[in-house]
């Protein structure tokens, strides 16, 4: 699998970004236009800097093409458009940002609107308590491309996190993507077309339910990345339909994300306590699900992860699932041969797929004690790809994985608290 | 003869704002308490007579060791406190300023003499490689006034004022949402670019000055002993600038000798340095701001300030985190001994929206800067050791 994660993804070269980021699409707006959205962003960004808590920005329906990111710096502020398709804030002009809204600030709320086209991530977060995205669409325009922005919606190191009937499209990174958080709930909201449609990253607390993550390279992303402050586990994945994660990956080289495979639908790397239940997964060609290590990324490096970082998924739960199709078309030389060699040419990967990395520190008599295992569900079979021996000997064995683990309790944030 | 060694400091910094005085007759310099003034004028800070921009008196010019990059522009960067008041002497983080403290930083180019065009030079972009010839004002026959942007520090903390000039150069009006002012830059090799040089929004000057995200508390840069810890030419004598700052009285607790005693960050420009001092100076005042471990940055637990340990933190064998294609399809911030596969050098080297780094505040690469990090990357020994 090693091979297998690093041969795909490179289409980071900069002869793709030169030719991205030169071309404009359709006609010029006129004068009229680019004067009235000028004069539209300078108040826009006024209101922002005069928001006081309780402060609601209002965005009338248009179109409104803006040249600099939007900046919000401030607690208990709302920014509400007249809808996601009415309200537009277009960045394809964008000058500086690089992001299209950066925001700082507790108690922040944005909903009904629609950010496009920023240089670099659509919304971004940081460090901010009681944070709720609703009916916010960030998308880019012009296809799958390595020069579109990282992330679409992007809180990072918040607490109290609602995404929820929200929509990303196009993203070279990650479409909704929560970062070193705590307490979060992504539902209902669409992710399509991004390398990883909806990730969740050394993040404490998030449930991911009732979400549609389809035609993304990877589908729903349950990661720990090493050096950050914050180590991640507890996430619940449930109820959501996971289909046809199919599409190529298109991140940058180097990023954590270029290491997915095309064909993804659920993927946990070196996160713990996961729990993977009553989803549709669905048709995702190279597994519906995989469950690997930080050491099969090849990123692993001797001198660039900090002491204490644990690379291995623990503790990973996954019952109750739909699974159909999928495992018929992997992603990668090395997955490809694996699956011709184990299945022949017209079999198919079963629906888990596990890198074979395991913290053997931890074994008693050659066994993980119960509470760190993968229990996966009776009827999905299981492919230990061997990743620890270059994938030499892959081998199908259900049996160990046929336990059961504690369930994770729901997780509560503090704006669900005030509406019940 | 006791009384007279005693006075001696008193006397000469009074010399010092007498002689100021004289050549010049604004109002008093006026700190506004509340509101946002619209004119620069307003603040009495600096005035345009006989073609020239001249600090009013009390208003003390100062450079840094190694200052930011933004497009070539120079800076003139002044304090000025209220009468009797003083600035509290740290060693390693920004000078404790007292309420009514304005400090500003003018941004301004040599003039190309074609009309049109600005000129990079490369030396090290603070003021007295101007071409100001007296440290506390500016030819506007030969410069070009671009923004003026202060610092207040009023009874609730630091505000932040961008002011942009007029074509005309005679006065700065209040800009906070930022501006876009398009320029050609000519270079000395004869080239030029254009690029829109991009006054920040008040929102984007915390982007920098608010070194620790969960304070939030805002504050200067340059004024840290380290940066300002180098000589300056006040009246004519080239003079320690933290002794200067102390000698008139705006600042106190300074250690004696502080010329040896504090800090001092190397010259990034200065090629009789070690690299590794003028690389990490470099990175210090252009990255640390956000890259340290309360910074915006801390996200991605890439630490670039003066003192952050040489190792992976710094960015050596690093993944990236959340760089997008700000990795340029490289594996690592810094892959020792290669600058070419460093995500660091992409970053700085590239004058994309979205990939360069820093993300805010300029729209052209610094070539010299660019050259300094290469050198230094390259200098590096040790490489990776890559697992598979």
């Amino acid at each position: 699998m090693n091979r297998a994660l690093g041969v795909i993804a490179l289409c980071g070269s900069m002869g793709v970004l030169l030719n991205a980021c030169t071309k404009t699409d359709g006609p010029a707006p006129s004068a009229e236009k680019v004067s009235a959205d000028a004069a539209f962003q300078k108040k826009l960004q006024e209101q922002l800097l005069d928001a006081k808590p309780g402060s609601v920005i209002e965005i009338p329906a248009g179109t409104y093409h803006l040249t600099s990111g939007l900046t919000l710096r401030g607690d208990g502020v709302t920014v509400r458009g007249a809808g996601m398709e009415k309200t537009i804030l277009s960045f394809k002009g964008q000058v500086t940002g690089p992001e299209g809204m950066l925001v700082y600030g507790n108690g922040f709320t944005i909903e009904n609107l629609t950010i496009e086209d920023s240089k670099g991530d659509g919304l971004k977060i940081n460090d901010g308590d009681t944070i709720t995205v609703r009916k916010v669409k960030v998308q880019w325009t012009g296809g799958p491309k390595v020069s579109n922005g990282a992330y679409g919606i992007y809180p990072v190191k918040t607490r109290n996190v609602l995404i929820e009937d929200s929509v990303a499209i196009g993203a070279s990174d990650a479409g909704i993507y929560v970062g070193q958080s705590n307490g979060v709930i992504v539902r209902r909201s669409r992710a399509e077309g991004n390398v990883a449609g909806i990730e969740i990253e050394n993040t404490v607390n998030a449930d991911v339910y009732d979400n549609v993550a389809t035609n993304n390279t990877g589908g729903i992303l349950v990661f720990n990345m090493p050096n950050l402050s914050q180590p991640g586990h507890s996430t619940r994945v449930y109820k959501n339909k996971v289909e046809k994660n199919n599409l190529g990956n298109f991140a940058a080289k180097g990023t954590a994300v270029a290491s997915v495979p095309a064909g993804s639908g659920i993927v946990i790397n070196s996160n713990s306590r996961v729990e993977i239940f009553d989803n549709d997964v669905i048709d995702n060609q190279t597994a519906n699900v995989i469950i690997s290590s930080y050491h099969s990324t090849g990123y692993f490096t001797e001198k660039g992860v900090a002491a204490g970082y644990d690379p291995y998924p623990k503790a990973i739960y996954v019952y109750g699932n739909r699974f159909k199709g999928g495992g018929d078309a992997p992603d990668g030389f090395d997955l490809k041969a694996l699956k011709i060699a184990m299945y022949g040419l017209t079999g198919h990967l079963p629906d888990v797929l596990w890198d074979g990395y395991v913290d053997t520190k931890l074994m008693v008599k050659g066994v993980l004690p119960p509470e760190h295992r993968i229990c996966i569900q009776k009827d999905a079979a299981v492919l230990n790809a061997d990743g620890p021996n270059k994938y030499k000997n892959p081998s199908k064995e259900d049996a160990p994985f046929r336990c059961e683990l504690a369930k994770l309790p729901p997780v509560t944030i503090a704006q669900l608290a005030a509406q019940s | 003869m006791m009384l007279t060694l005693a006075t001696r400091p008193l006397l000469a910094a009074a010399c010092a704002l007498v002689l100021a005085a004289c050549t010049q007759s604004q109002p008093p310099v006026s700190f506004i308490a509340e509101g946002n003034p619209e004119k620069l004028s307003d603040w009495h800070l600096m005035a345009v007579s006989g073609g020239k921009l001249n600090l009013n008196k009390d208003v003390l010019p100062y450079d840094l060791n190694t200052p930011l990059f933004t497009d070539y522009a120079h800076k003139l960067r002044t304090v000025w406190m209220p009468k009797g008041q003083s600035a509290v002497y740290q060693a390693d983080t920004t000078f404790d300023f007292p309420v009514g403290t304005i400090i500003s930083k003018t941004f301004y180019y040599p003039k190309g003499g074609d009309g049109r065009t600005v000129l990079a030079t490369t030396g090290n972009g603070n003021n007295s490689n101007g071409g100001a010839k007296d440290g506390d004002r500016l030819d506007l026959a030969s410069m070009r006034l671009i923004e003026t942007r202060l610092l207040v520090k009023r009874a609730g903390g630091w505000i932040a004022l961008p002011y942009v000039w007029n074509a005309d150069q005679t006065e700065a009006v209040l800009s906070r949402t930022g501006d876009q002012i398009p320029l050609e830059v000519l270079h000395e090799d004869k080239r030029s670019n254009k690029l829109t040089y991009v006054v920040p929004n008040v929102n984007q000057c915390a982007s920098c000055h608010v070194a620790d995200v969960k304070s939030r508390q805002f504050e200067p840069i340059g004024p840290k002993a380290r940066h300002l810890n180098r000589d300056y030419t006040y009246e004519g004598v080239s003079t320690n600038q933290l002794e200067y700052l102390a000698k008139v009285g705006y600042l106190s607790g300074l250690p004696a000798n502080a010329a040896t005693a504090a800090p001092r960050n190397a010259d990034w420009s200065d090629s009789k340095l070690a690299v590794d001092a003028r690389a990490r100076a470099y990175l210090d005042i252009n990255c640390a701001h956000c890259h340290n471990d309360k910074g915006a940055a801390n996200t991605t637990a890439l630490h670039l300030n003066m003192g952050a340990p040489a190792n992976l933190h710094l960015g050596l064998c690093k993944p990236p985190v959340a760089a997008g294609a700000g990795t340029g399809g490289r594996n690592y911030d810094i892959a020792p001994g290669k600058p070419d596969d460093s995500i660091m050098l992409y970053r700085l080297a590239s004058a994309e929206t979205g990939i360069m780094m820093p993300e805010l505040g300029r729209g052209s690469a610094h070539k010299e800067g660019v050259a300094l990090i290469r050198a230094w990357i390259a200098a590096m020994k040790e490489g990776c050791r890559n697992e598979s």
